[in-house]
């Protein structure tokens, strides 16, 4: 095997001249609490006329969810997010019981049903929201089931059999939870990072910038990776080309020979799992003028991206596209993302023997900026059934270990990570979770108009003011610790010392359909 | 280039207001005033446009019922009076199988003629009932053959009904007759359920504006004659003889199943030779087999059999679901030979477009709808359609235009939909895409080879 190469030896000499100082991001886990005014909660404190401001229930409370602000007269609005709910009832602390006045009701919010849907449910945003508030592991007297949603199939039927005793001890700092994205030995950089996901590619135009370079920053921090998508490379992400994909999908928008340059990875977008065998979708309402310019495309016309790529009709127009690729960027590592057709086995195995790095598939239920409806539903198929196909079969063909297979497309949690790697990927890519984390209540409403209400998915400019890069940053540094956090915690119950010994351990896992005998 | 089929839409607006999913409650009470939710919160401006709804009075719902439930007003209140809830009148749209995002998304294509598109990734359950437990396939790089996003235009989803010759000979074959559609589809005769006479003249021209057949009572005559050529009569054994010149110009004509077919056929054919007799046969137990069994009779040109309106068996205690039922009837066909030589039309249960393509898939040369054509109209299917009752689309008194463009909006937009699935799978042909079972991946089959592999035997239906 070569031995790694520095950059200057790697780098064409116009790339290094135009090299931009990287910037670096503290890996620190701050408070980062939502950037709405009212949290949405599981359950409603309400505070009756019979409260005479006696300050018991801030006294006996121990999630603060009880205030009473100095030089204010009355108590401000329970702090509703903070509540645990009637389960409080067993500790000497419930404020209900407590209050000498019986002024107190505590109930389920009736909005929490509202929230949230089959595979992205309640307890999995407002969970997945305390992550990136708190960086931390939601406490478990909140009862939030982080584990699963509740679509009935798939991650969610699946469990890891967790032994009462783990069978080795392990401390957390003993778990190895990183990932090597070159496993071909062919002398480019043996690329490593320290968590088994990276972002996935959403474009500028789909999401802001300041969605865009919170992932970037909160990439750098974790050293992992954060990719553009289709829509071309900022310049204000230049600061962290370390750790940028550059996505070429088939609509080439934005793809420039020095943008391929600058990354050390580049990824082939062939499908997304979103809308299979269709092309990127940009509404006409989204391409402004900024993300016109980027696109090089004619202002306030819907953008959908052509399937396939027209020049890659076989594996072997794809090795050529490969060869394009390794040839303008000498250190770069190729990714190829495909989505799930029946055949997403030969298509692994068909793209390694073209010269990939990293096969990176992206199963049917996964997220985007905008899909026809009738696509996310029913085309190709989740990416559970998928993951295990393709990992056996690069086994079979005895090239297992010479490829890195990547997992997206439904990846919502920790655990969702963990079991993916269960079932064979050595990794995922995540997209909609780092949307929830930045305070996505998952409306739908990214693709048309001025996009996301929320201010994520939007180029709108006064929408994307909601979210600030230093805070959208902090947050996904939090959720990416808290799962961490989760996915070191599972490793060492089941006394599996690195995330690359979980890779096809099918047999930790049950599911809760069958048998299991 | 010949003439591509095209249907000319445009949009048309409900008539009634709509009904959202999600809608504000909202307590005055210890309202600051403070305007948040009207400049800042709602993107979508709907409490700035209040005023507006409330001065013409009898909107007013509408603020409501076009909430998109993004919680921005809910979470940006200054005093946390708001809140979203599910609207229960949604809820209570449609029944078991037709959910109420079935009859939400069918009256927006109903309205727009266009894909519904929307962000972020799928919402619903892993697998389903029906035709939610397969997936229809992709091509993906290493497939020749697939012409994408870009190659629509050659896309056909033509079909051909009739008997087919099995080969051709030198000395001047005697072609049986085909009927041609731009479209696998045919509006069947309305439900008993929703029966609405002054539905019938809207699906005769909305027929005639796609180029389409409807199939129409034998007792009714339509508006205009040159709609003939979209018109089926159905013939029921009590139904009263379509007279010989209006049956001359029709296409297609249906018969109910019964003794004596081949009978029947023939004196048809003796009416009108280049007419082509398709055979109503109800999917009860006993109905599979009758289709199999029909289509082994020489006279025999295009079977059409019907479920209930859920995709159900009929008089069943555990009903089997349409998919499974076709498959039986078009793997029979096969292995007896001579599939390839007879129609196979397939009605009941099919309430989005991608049923369309799965039911074909799993089978059936073409599909036949009533109720998504009825939803179009705003219909909540309640089912109460009998005088005295209150309709709540008012569908009595229903405008001619409107009806006519919201079915063919609806019915333009199941096609370009048809068009996006066959462009994802590869298929140039809707003809090629029947039985190709090849070009699906079914629940049962994906769940064995991934899980019951690992973990024994499937305990869950």
């Amino acid at each position: 095997m070569a031995p790694e190469r520095s950059l200057e030896q790697l780098l064409p000499e116009k790339t290094l001249k135009t090299r931009v100082p990287q910037e670096h991001v503290e890996r620190l886990v701050r408070p980062a609490p939502s950037r709405y005014r009212n949290e949405i909660a599981k359950y409603l404190v309400h505070r009756g006329p019979e409260c005479k401001r006696c300050g018991k229930c801030g006294e006996v409370c121990a999630h603060e969810v009880h205030v009473h602000l100095p030089g204010y007269k009355y108590y401000g609005e329970p702090r509703h997010h903070l509540c645990i709910g009637p389960s409080c009832e067993n500790t000497d602390r419930y404020c209900v019981a407590q209050c000498p006045n019986g002024a107190l009701q505590v109930r389920e919010n009736p909005m929490y049903s509202v929230l949230g849907d089959c595979r992205w449910s309640s307890d999995l945003i407002l969970a997945t929201w305390k992550m990136a508030e708190t960086g931390d592991v939601p406490p478990a007297a909140y009862d939030y089931n982080y584990e699963t949603g509740n679509s009935g199939g798939g991650f969610d039927k699946l469990r890891f059999k967790f032994p009462k005793e783990p069978p080795v001890k392990l401390d957390a700092s003993e778990i190895d939870t990183t990932v090597l994205l070159n496993k071909r030995g062919d002398g480019r950089p043996k690329i490593k990072i320290d968590v088994p996901w990276y972002g996935g590619g959403m474009s500028f135009g789909s999401v802001s910038n300041v969605t865009q370079l919170s992932k970037a920053r909160a990439a750098v921090a974790f050293n992992t990776f954060t990719c553009t998508g289709e829509g071309g490379y900022m310049e204000r992400m230049r600061p962290y080309d370390d750790h940028v994909i550059t996505q070429v999908a088939t609509g080439l928008f934005g793809v420039r020979e020095e943008t391929i340059q600058r990354v050390p990875i580049v990824e082939f977008k062939y499908a997304q799992g979103a809308k299979p065998g269709l092309g990127g979708h940009l509404l006409g309402d989204k391409n402004t003028i900024a993300v016109s310019r980027m696109r090089e495309a004619v202002l306030g016309i819907s953008l959908f991206s052509p399937f396939p790529f027209h020049s890659v009709y076989s594996i072997e127009d794809h090795m050529k596209h490969i060869d394009w690729i390794k040839h303008v960027n000498r250190r770069a590592l190729i990714s190829t993302k495909v989505s799930t057709p029946t055949d997403v086995d030969m298509v692994a195995v068909g793209s390694y023997s073209a010269g990939t790095h990293i096969v990176h598939i992206d199963g049917g239920y996964g997220g985007t900026g905008a899909a026809p409806d009738i696509a996310k539903k029913n085309i190709a198929m989740p990416i559970e059934y998928a993951i295990g196909k393709v990992h056996q079969f690069l086994a079979a063909e005895g090239v297992r270990d010479k490829v890195t297979l990547i997992a997206s497309g439904g990846i919502r949690s920790a655990y969702d990570v963990a079991k993916a790697i269960a079932l064979g990927a050595d990794g995922v890519v995540i997209g909609t979770s780092e949307m929830v984390a930045l305070g996505c209540v998952r409306c739908s409403r990214c693709e048309s108009g001025r996009g996301c209400p929320r201010g994520i998915a939007t180029t709108d400019p006064e929408l994307a003011a909601k979210m600030e890069i230093d805070w959208g940053t902090q947050r996904l540094i939090n959720m990416y610790s808290a799962w961490r956090k989760v996915l070191v915690g599972i490793l060492q119950r089941l006394g599996v010392p690195s995330v690359a010994e979980l890779r096809g351990r099918t047999d930790l896992m049950m599911h809760l359909d069958y048998t299991n005998s | 280039m010949p003439e591509k089929y095209h249907i000319k839409t445009k949009p048309v607006p409900p008539r009634r207001p709509r009904i959202g999913k999600h809608g504000v409650v909202d307590w005055r009470e210890d309202c600051a005033r403070c305007h948040n939710c009207v400049k800042k919160a709602c993107v979508y401006d709907r409490y700035r446009q209040e005023a507006d709804y409330i001065r013409s009075m009898g909107e007013v719902e509408a603020l409501f019922f076009d909430c998109m439930g993004c919680f921005s007003c809910v979470q940006d209140c200054t005093k946390g009076l708001l809140r979203l809830s599910i609207n229960p009148e949604y809820e209570r749209l449609g029944n078991r199988y037709w959910k109420p995002d079935i009859i939400k998304t069918t009256w927006l294509q109903a309205e727009t003629a266009k894909i519904p598109v929307s962000g972020a990734g799928y919402r619903g359950p892993f697998s389903g009932h029906g035709f939610d437990a397969m997936w229809t396939d992709m091509s993906e790089i290493v497939r020749p053959t697939r012409d994408g996003i870009h190659g629509r235009e050659y896309i056909s989803t033509s079909v051909d009904i009739g008997r087919k010759l099995p080969f051709l000979t030198q000395n001047g074959n005697q072609l049986p007759p085909l009927v041609s559609l731009p479209m696998p589809l045919i509006i069947d005769l309305s439900s008993p359920a929703h029966t609405l006479p002054q539905v019938d003249p809207i699906v005769e021209h909305a027929a005639a504006a796609t180029g389409i057949i409807a199939l129409m009572d034998a007792r009714y005559r339509p508006a205009k004659a040159e709609h003939l050529t979209n018109i089926a009569f159905y013939l029921s054994p009590d139904s009263p003889a379509v007279p010989d010149e209006l049956l001359r110009k029709t296409r297609l004509v249906e018969i109910a199943d019964g003794p004596a077919v081949a009978e029947r056929i023939q004196a048809l054919k003796r009416i009108h030779p280049e007419i082509v007799v398709a055979i109503r046969v109800e999917l009860t137990n006993a109905g599979i087999g009758r289709a199999i069994e029909l289509a082994g009779l020489p006279d025999v040109e295009t079977i059409h059999v019907v479920a209930d309106a859920n995709g159900d068996e009929l008089n069943a205690s555990q009903p089997r679901f349409l998919k499974e039922m076709l498959r039986q009837i078009h793997t029979a066909l096969i292995e007896k030979g001579g599939r390839d030589e007879i129609t196979l039309m397939a009605g009941g249960g099919i309430a989005l477009p991608e049923h369309m393509a799965k039911a074909i898939i799993c089978g059936a040369d073409l599909v036949t709808i009533n109720l998504p054509l009825l939803i179009a109209l705003e219909c909540h299917l309640c089912a109460s359609c009998k005088p005295g009752t209150t309709c709540p689309a008012k569908l009595e008194n229903i405008d001619f235009s409107f009806g006519v463009g919201r079915m063919t909006n609806l019915i333009a937009a199941w096609h370009d939909q048809l068009i996006e699935l066959m462009g994802a799978m590869g298929m140039r042909e809707a003809r090629r895409l029947r039985g190709d079972v090849g070009r699906a991946m079914f629940f049962e089959q994906l769940e064995e080879e991934t899980f019951g592999k690992l973990y024994g035997t499937r305990t869950k239906p």
